[in-house]
C-alpha cells in the first residue's frame, strides 16, 4: 500500500456556488511530486473540472501561483514532501477576484503594467546600422534583477497594501518601471514619473517587504519602491525650488 | 454569435506572434491587428528557451559559415534560399531587439557577448545569461504595449479556421473567462502557436504545446511539411523533462557514462579535449548526441535511475563563479527540482522531446499554400531547420520569420475585401459542434487523460529516436483506434466559466491529428536523415529523399503524403563531419 496525502483544494464555480469551499482529495504521496503534480493527478484521474492555470512547470512562465497553506507559492516548485504528512491546503492567490477554483483575474495587473510604460523610451533612436547601444556588465547589473520578474503575482498576493487598496500600483509593476528607469539605454524616467509618483504609485507602500520575501525569482520589489521614493522626493523638491528645470 | 473583425489576426502570442504583430503595425499603422492567445502572451513557451540566439556579428565570422553550419546540421534537408535569408536577417532582428531593451549579456566594453553552441563552428550565440527566451519574450511583450493598434484576446482558445472561396477569413474562438464562443474575422491569419511536444510523454515542452496551429491548418486543407522530424534534446532532467541548456556544454560541461568516460568520442564526434571544441564532442548536433545515448544504453554503459537510464552531465570543473554568471538558471533548476547542486554533483540527464522541425508548410515569406493563411516560428516549416535544428537557431527564427510573415500578411490584408457571410454560417456550425460534442454531451466512456496517455506512449514506442517500418505501422494503427475512441469522449466539466476540461479535450483532438501526420510521414520516409533514424533503412538516400514530405488531410480524414524537392543553392549534399579539424573556443 503506497503512501497517500490529502489535498484540500478551494473550489468555486460562479455558475453553481454562492461562495468558495474546500474539497478534500486523496492523492499518492511521492517525494518528487510538487503540488502541481498532485493537482494534475486529481484532474486526470478524479475530477476533470478542477480548474487552475499551469504551463512550463519549470518556474519561468509564471502561471501556477497559488496559496499553499496560506502562503503564495509557485505550485510547480513547491514539494508535497515539505508539508507531509499533514494535509496541504491549496487556494487561489489572495487579493484577487476569483474566476473559478484556483484561477484568479489578473486584468488589473495587465492594466497597471501598461500604465508604467514598460518599454525602452528614447528621445532619439539610433539606426540599426550603427549597431547596439553599448552597455557594460556593471550597467546591466544596475537593473538586471528587476528584469527577472515573471509576473507570477505572488507579490500582489503577499502585499497587505494591495489587499486594502486595489488602486495601489503594486510591487511587480513598480519593479518593472524601475527596470527601465535604471537601464542605461532608457531615457523615459520622466515619462514614468507622473504615474509612479501619484498617491497610488509608490507612496502607497508602507515597506512591509512581504513582496520581496515571496518573490520566487529574487527580485526585490520592496527595494525598487524604496529606491524610487527617494528619487521621487528629490524630483519633487527640485520642481519646487527650480520650477523651470527639466522643461 | 458575436463577431469581431480585424485586418490581420495573430493566433499565438509568443516570440513569433508578437514580432509579427509589431511588423504589421510597422508596415501599415492603419491596419487593425489583434493577437489571440490561449495564455497571457508572457506565459508563452518562448519563455522557457534558455541558451541563446544565433546571429553573425563578430569579426571573423561570416553569414556563409552560419548558413553552412545550419545546412549541414539539418542533414541537407534545409531550403538553402530560406537559410540564406535567415542568416542575413538574423543580426538586424537581434539588434532590433537590443534597441527595444532586451538585456543581452555583454562584454566588458559594453558590446554584445556571444557564446559557443552545438553544431556551430564559430561563437555567434547571443545570450541573456541562460534565460534568453524569457528576456526576449518579455521584451517583445512589453514593447507591444506601446502599440495601441495591437488588440489582444488574452486566454482565448481558437478551435477552427474559417475558410471560404479558397481563402482563410477568420477563426472561431472560445473566451475562457466567460465561455463565450465567438467569431473573429480577419483578412489574413498568421499562425504562431509553437510546437507540439506534448504528443510525446517526456518533453521539455510546456503543457500548452499541443500542436494547435498545425492541426488548425491541417484541418483547413493546408499541408504540413517534414512532420517526421522531431528533435530529442540530449540533456533533460529525468521525470520532469526540464531542459538543461546546451549552454552548459558550450561553457565546458562534459557528458559522461557510468564509468565517468566521455563516451561521445566513440561515436565519430571527435576526441575529448579539456576545453570545449566547436563542432566537436559535447558541441556536436543534438540528433547525433541523442542517438549516441541510445547506443551507449545498448552497450550497458548508462546509469539506471528511477525514471529509466541516464548519463551524467558534469559541470563541477567549471566552478561556482562561472556557473553563477553564465548558467544561473541551470543551477537554480537543478537545486530546486532535482535536489542536486551542479557545482558539487553530477547532473543525471537523458534525451527528451524538445522541438518540432516540421510544421505548417510555408514559403520563404511565411505564406502557406492556402490564401490568407500565414505561419511563423515552431508551428511553421519554412524550412531552415531541415532534419535537425541547431541549438540557438529557433529564437532568431521567431524574429526573422515573424517579421517576414507580418509584412506579407499586412500587404495581403491591404488588398482584400471584407470577409464573406458564408464564414458566419460555418462559425455557427462550429459553435454547435463544440456544444453538442463536448459541453452538452454527458454520455461517453472515454476520458481525456486516458486517451492522451495512450497516444503519448504510442508515439514514444513507435516514433522515438530510432523507428522502424513495423514500429511505425503499429503506431499508425493504434492512433487510428484512438481517433475512433475519441468520438466516445465525455468531459467532466459542463459549465461555461474557464472550462479547462473542454480545452484539454480540444487539444487532445488536435494532438491526435498531429500525431497521425507525424507517424504517416515517418512511415513513408524509408531512409535515415538527421532526427529521423530508421533501423530498417539506416542510410541517407539523397536520390529518393532529398525532398520535403508534405502531408495533407484527405476528405476521409486519412493523411496523404507527397514530396517537394529541397532547394539547393550553393551547398550540394555532403557528409556531416563533426569533431575535426579541432578548433578551440576562444584563445584558451
Amino acid at each position: 500500500m503506497s503512501e497517500k496525502i490529502t489535498l484540500e483544494v478551494a473550489r468555486y464555480s460562479p455558475e453553481r456556488d454562492a461562495a468558495p469551499h474546500l474539497e478534500a482529495f486523496e492523492v499518492p504521496f511521492r517525494k518528487d511530486w510538487v503540488v502541481l503534480d498532485a493537482l494534475n493527478y486529481i484532474k486526470d484521474k478524479t475530477d476533470g473540472s478542477l480548474t487552475y492555470r499551469w504551463s512550463c512547470r519549470m518556474g519561468i512562465c509564471g502561471s501556477c501561483g497559488m496559496m499553499v497553506n496560506g502562503e503564495p507559492k509557485l505550485t510547480c516548485a513547491t514539494f508535497l514532501a515539505d508539508y507531509a504528512p499533514a494535509p496541504v491546503r491549496v487556494e487561489p492567490l489572495r487579493n484577487f477576484p476569483v474566476v473559478r477554483d484556483l484561477v484568479i483575474a489578473m486584468t488589473d495587473f495587465m492594466h497597471k503594467l501598461k500604465e508604467m510604460k514598460p518599454w525602452l523610451i528614447r528621445r532619439e533612436e539610433k539606426p540599426l546600422s550603427e549597431g547596439e547601444y553599448l552597455q557594460t556588465p556593471e550597467q546591466l547589473d544596475a537593473f538586471k534583477q528587476f528584469s527577472m520578474c515573471i509576473n507570477c503575482m505572488l507579490c500582489y498576493a503577499a502585499c497587505p497594501v494591495y489587499g486594502l487598496d486595489p488602486l495601489f500600483a503594486g510591487p511587480a509593476a513598480i519593479a518593472l518601471a524601475q527596470r527601465y528607469n535604471l537601464d542605461s539605454r532608457d531615457q523615459g524616467a520622466k515619462d514614468r514619473f507622473p504615474i509612479l509618483s501619484q498617491h497610488e504609485g509608490i507612496w502607497g507602500c508602507t515597506f512591509v517587504g512581504e513582496c520581496t520575501q515571496v518573490c520566487p525569482k529574487h527580485v526585490d520589489p520592496a527595494g525598487a519602491i524604496q529606491q524610487y521614493k527617494l528619487t521621487a522626493a528629490t524630483e519633487w523638491f527640485k520642481s519646487l525650488l527650480l520650477p523651470w528645470s527639466g522643461k | 454569435m458575436d463577431v469581431t473583425n480585424h485586418d490581420v489576426l495573430l493566433v499565438g502570442g509568443g516570440g513569433a506572434g508578437l514580432r509579427a504583430a509589431i511588423a504589421v503595425s510597422e508596415v501599415n499603422p492603419r491596419l487593425n491587428v489583434a493577437v489571440v492567445s490561449k495564455v497571457y502572451p508572457m506565459r508563452s513557451h518562448t519563455v522557457s528557451a534558455e541558451g541563446g540566439a544565433a546571429a553573425v556579428i563578430k569579426p571573423g565570422d561570416t553569414l556563409d559559415e552560419h548558413a553552412y553550419d545550419t545546412i549541414s546540421g539539418g542533414d541537407w534537408l534545409c531550403d538553402q534560399d530560406a537559410v540564406e535569408a535567415f542568416v542575413k536577417e538574423s543580426p538586424e532582428e537581434m539588434l532590433r531587439l537590443e534597441h527595444w531593451g532586451c538585456p543581452w549579456s555583454r562584454e566588458q566594453d559594453g558590446h554584445i557577448a556571444v557564446r559557443a553552441f552545438g553544431g556551430m563552428k564559430k561563437m555567434r550565440t547571443w545570450f541573456a545569461a541562460d534565460k534568453t527566451g524569457f528576456h526576449m519574450l518579455h521584451t517583445l511583450f512589453q514593447t507591444t504595449l506601446k502599440y495601441d493598434a495591437i488588440a489582444r484576446y488574452d486566454e482565448w482558445f481558437v478551435t477552427k479556421l474559417l475558410v471560404d472561396d479558397g481563402r482563410v477569413q477568420g477563426v472561431v474562438a472560445i473566451e475562457l473567462m466567460s465561455g463565450k464562443i465567438q467569431t473573429i474575422t480577419a483578412k489574413a491569419v498568421i499562425l504562431c502557436t509553437g510546437g507540439c511536444g506534448r504528443v510525446f510523454p517526456f518533453t521539455t515542452n510546456a503543457s500548452i504545446k499541443t500542436g494547435d496551429g498545425m492541426a488548425l491548418a491541417y484541418r483547413a486543407g493546408a499541408p504540413l511539411k517534414d512532420m517526421e522530424f522531431i528533435q530529442y534534446h540530449p540533456t533533460g532532467l529525468p521525470f520532469t523533462g526540464i531542459l538543461i541548456t546546451e549552454a552548459a556544454r558550450a561553457e565546458g560541461g562534459y557528458l559522461v557514462n557510468k564509468d565517468g568516460y566521455r563516451y561521445l568520442q566513440d561515436y565519430n564526434l571527435g576526441t575529448p579535449q579539456p576545453k570545449p571544441v566547436l563542432r566537436s564532442m559535447e558541441l556536436g548536433p543534438r540528433d547525433r548526441l541523442s542517438q549516441a545515448f541510445v547506443k551507449e544504453h545498448e552497450k550497458g554503459r548508462t546509469i539506471a535511475g528511477p525514471y529509466g537510464p541516464v548519463v551524467h552531465l558534469d559541470l563541477r570543473h567549471l566552478g561556482a563563479k562561472l556557473i553563477d554568471t553564465k548558467l544561473p538558471f541551470v543551477r537554480e533548476l537543478c537545486i530546486k527540482y532535482q535536489n542536486i547542486d551542479p557545482v558539487k554533483e553530477l547532473i543525471p540527464v537523458r534525451p527528451v522531446i524538445h522541438y518540432m522541425m516540421g510544421g505548417v508548410s510555408t514559403d520563404i515569406h511565411g505564406a502557406t499554400p492556402l490564401a490568407g493563411l500565414f505561419a511563423a516560428g515552431e508551428v511553421a516549416c519554412v524550412s531552415i531547420n531541415g532534419a535537425n535544428r541547431l541549438g540557438s537557431n529557433s529564437l532568431p527564427e521567431l524574429l526573422v520569420f515573424g517579421a517576414r510573415a507580418g509584412k506579407v500578411a499586412a500587404e495581403f490584408a491591404s488588398r482584400q475585401k471584407e470577409p464573406s457571410n458564408a464564414v458566419l454560417a460555418q462559425a455557427n456550425d462550429e459553435q454547435r459542434r463544440i456544444e453538442e460534442q463536448f459541453l452538452r454531451k454527458t454520455r461517453g466512456s472515454e476520458r481525456v487523460a486516458v486517451l492522451r496517455e495512450q497516444m503519448q506512449e504510442t508515439m514514444e514506442s513507435s516514433a522515438g529516436i530510432y523507428r522502424s517500418g513495423s514500429s511505425l505501422a503499429a503506431g499508425a494503427e493504434t492512433l487510428r483506434k484512438l481517433q475512433e475512441r475519441s468520438a466516445n469522449l465525455a468531459i467532466d466539466d459542463h459549465t461555461q466559466t474557464f472550462n479547462t476540461d473542454l480545452v484539454a479535450a480540444l487539444e487532445l483532438s488536435f494532438m491526435l491529428d498531429v500525431a497521425e501526420a507525424m507517424i504517416h510521414s515517418a512511415l513513408r520516409r524509408t531512409e535515415s536523415r538527421g532526427a529521423h533514424q530508421r533501423t530498417d533503412f539506416p542510410a541517407r538516400n539523397d536520390e529518393k529523399f532529398l525532398a520535403h514530405s508534405l502531408v495533407t488531410r484527405t476528405a476521409g480524414g486519412r493523411p496523404r503524403v507527397e514530396y517537394l524537392p529541397v532547394k539547393i543553392t550553393r551547398w550540394p549534399p555532403g557528409e556531416r563531419v563533426y569533431g575535426q579539424p579541432a578548433q578551440k573556443v576562444g584563445a584558451d
